[in-house]
């Protein structure tokens, strides 16, 4: 008997919790220094979504060395392939992550690189291929011990 | 100071085969954030730019960041079109610079 009321509040508190995080990320601005960084190098075209994948975990113990891997669907020929991919973050003091620049010899877009986070984030993957498109996806990321705290160590 | 560099590229590969190459370099990569244990800001110190040519072409280029982390490593692939070497330069602050270079036969 108590054990079942136990596990209805929990179910509850469980239920309203996902609620307040839902609340939480659609009130979530984009803030304006991620937006600038995003503008400088896509200018006034039309950002897609997809195309792109952004594999990173989702919840990282350590932001100094976090591994992400960006990959682009694209037949990398001579006539259509990724130009550059561009890693954006939210909350670290600069803006940009990296800037990678590829071609039709590449065979294959996909680049994988350690990141430093600071804080829980979204991380923002923006893609230029060769016909001059933008597309893009985002990322979230929890993390537990951020990123450019502690001194040199 | 001579930093430690390691690239990984296949020795052999079929002509047209999409091969993966992986770099490590030995780098601090000091944000220019973070503060000494006196409470002093440290300078910026990181790699800025790694560039890697196959065959006297280009075929990747990276920009980095204070927000890619320390020891950087940095994976990517490119075609496997004929036998040759593969030539990785990193440069960053302070006049860094660090180059390495890989061969591969392409059968």
């Amino acid at each position: 008997m108590q054990g079942s009321t136990r596990r209805e509040l929990l179910l509850g508190s469980g239920a309203s919790a996902a609620a307040l995080l839902l609340a939480v990320h659609a009130a979530e601005a984009t803030p304006e220094s991620l937006q600038a960084a995003i503008r400088n190098v896509t200018g006034k075209a039309e950002i897609g979504k997809g195309k792109v994948t952004l594999d990173i975990p989702p919840l990282v113990e350590n932001g100094n060395t976090v591994p992400m891997s960006v990959s682009v669907e694209s037949p990398m020929t001579a006539t259509d392939y990724v130009k550059t991919i561009y890693v954006f973050n939210e909350k670290n003091p600069q803006p940009n992550v990296v800037a990678i620049h590829l071609g039709p010899y590449a065979g294959k877009a996909d680049v994988s690189v350690r990141v430093r986070l600071a804080d829980s984030q979204r991380v923002v993957a923006i893609v230029e291929l060769s016909d001059g498109s933008f597309w893009s996806t985002t990322a979230n990321v929890i993390v537990t011990v951020a990123a450019c705290l502690e001194g040199n160590l | 100071m001579m930093a430690r560099v390691l690239v990984n590229v296949p020795p052999k590969a079929q002509r047209g085969e999409i091969i993966q190459i992986k770099t490590l370099i030995s780098h601090i990569m000091e944000p220019g954030f973070r503060a000494s244990h006196e409470g002093k800001i440290l300078p910026r110190d990181i790699i800025t730019e790694m560039t890697c040519v196959y065959n006297e072409k280009e075929i990747f280029r990276i920009e980095l960041s204070p927000a890619v982390a320390s020891n950087p490593f940095i994976t990517f692939h490119t075609r496997a079109n004929e036998s040759g070497t593969f030539d990785f330069k990193w440069t960053g602050d302070n006049g860094f610079e660090a180059t390495a270079s890989a061969k591969i036969t392409v059968e």
